[in-house]
């Protein structure tokens, strides 16, 4: 059996990755939006924290940063979205065009 | 501690972590969505153990999983989810989001094949890291040598806190 490398764990990466943007870029709904931003920031501290292998702990510190920013961006987003909801009594981001004309 | 049958448990992980991925962004429920998230976190934290990061998987467990998940959830229950789940799940850029992905894709497979550096990298053996001081030498770092991104990431959640009571309250 081929031993497992980092290239493993990059292309496991990359999958999670596609997989976010095409969520972002196909759902209406706001939260699943918002979940496939989180795929894709996981993605990403897969990367780093295999990386982390080769050059020493600073991935896994950058991986806890990315985390961090992941928690403000969910608190932040999900605010917007209650706000939003109130007003407009949908989730969806196709209907968000207030600034349209 | 030398992990045992690796090829097996990477498999097993990054299968589970790519079927979450698939269940979230198809999935009609958010509810669902939300649950099959948490699966591709937990998987997560499983591949972070295998690449001696307990502290990241921890973490990842911790915070995402236990923290952000819930966040998300409460937000579903305060949404109408029986509304939203009889419109139309997909926009009309489906399109946009197959080229979109294409490309990304045939991005990706461009530079792991290709890339020689990369290869260098990448097919060295991999060290062993020392498992049972990690979170110290975390710590040495986050507080050394990161010492000022460290603070910006405390005065970011700052601000994402007081973002998000301004923009949920009704009447400040």
């Amino acid at each position: 059996m081929v031993p497992i490398t980092t290239l493993h764990y990059l292309i496991v990466a990359a999958g999670l990755f596609v997989l976010g943007v095409v969520g972002v870029l196909t759902r209406r709904n706001v939260v699943i939006v918002l979940m496939s931003i989180e795929l894709i920031l996981n993605a990403v501290n897969l990367n780093l924290v295999a990386f982390s292998r080769l050059w020493g702990l600073h991935g896994q510190v950058f991986a806890i940063f990315v985390i961090t920013d992941a928690a403000a961006e969910a608190a932040v987003g999900l605010g917007i979205l209650i706000a939003f909801f109130r007003n407009k009594e949908t989730v969806n981001v196709d209907e968000v065009d207030l600034l349209k004309w | 501690m030398t992990p045992v049958a690796t090829p097996f448990f990477f498999y097993l992980l990054s299968g589970l972590a790519l079927l979450g991925g698939i269940l979230v962004i198809t999935r009609k429920n958010a509810v669902h969505s939300a649950l099959a998230l948490i699966l591709t976190l937990l998987a997560l934290a499983g591949l972070y153990l295998m690449l001696y990061a307990p502290f990241v998987a921890g973490v990842q467990i911790i915070l995402y999983a236990g923290g952000i998940m819930v966040l998300f959830l409460f937000v579903i229950m305060l949404v109408s989810i029986e509304k939203s789940q009889r419109e139309d799940q997909f926009n009309k850029q489906w399109i946009g989001g197959l080229v979109g992905a294409v490309a990304l894709g045939a991005l990706f497979v461009r530079v792991f094949v290709r890339s020689k550096a990369l290869h260098d990298l990448t097919g060295m053996p991999m060290a062993q890291l020392p498992e049972q001081s990690n979170t110290q030498e975390i710590a040495v770092y986050l507080y050394g040598n990161y010492m000022l991104a460290f603070e910006i990431a405390s005065l970011l959640l700052l601000v994402a806190i007081i973002g998000a009571v301004v923009m949920a309250k009704k009447r400040i």
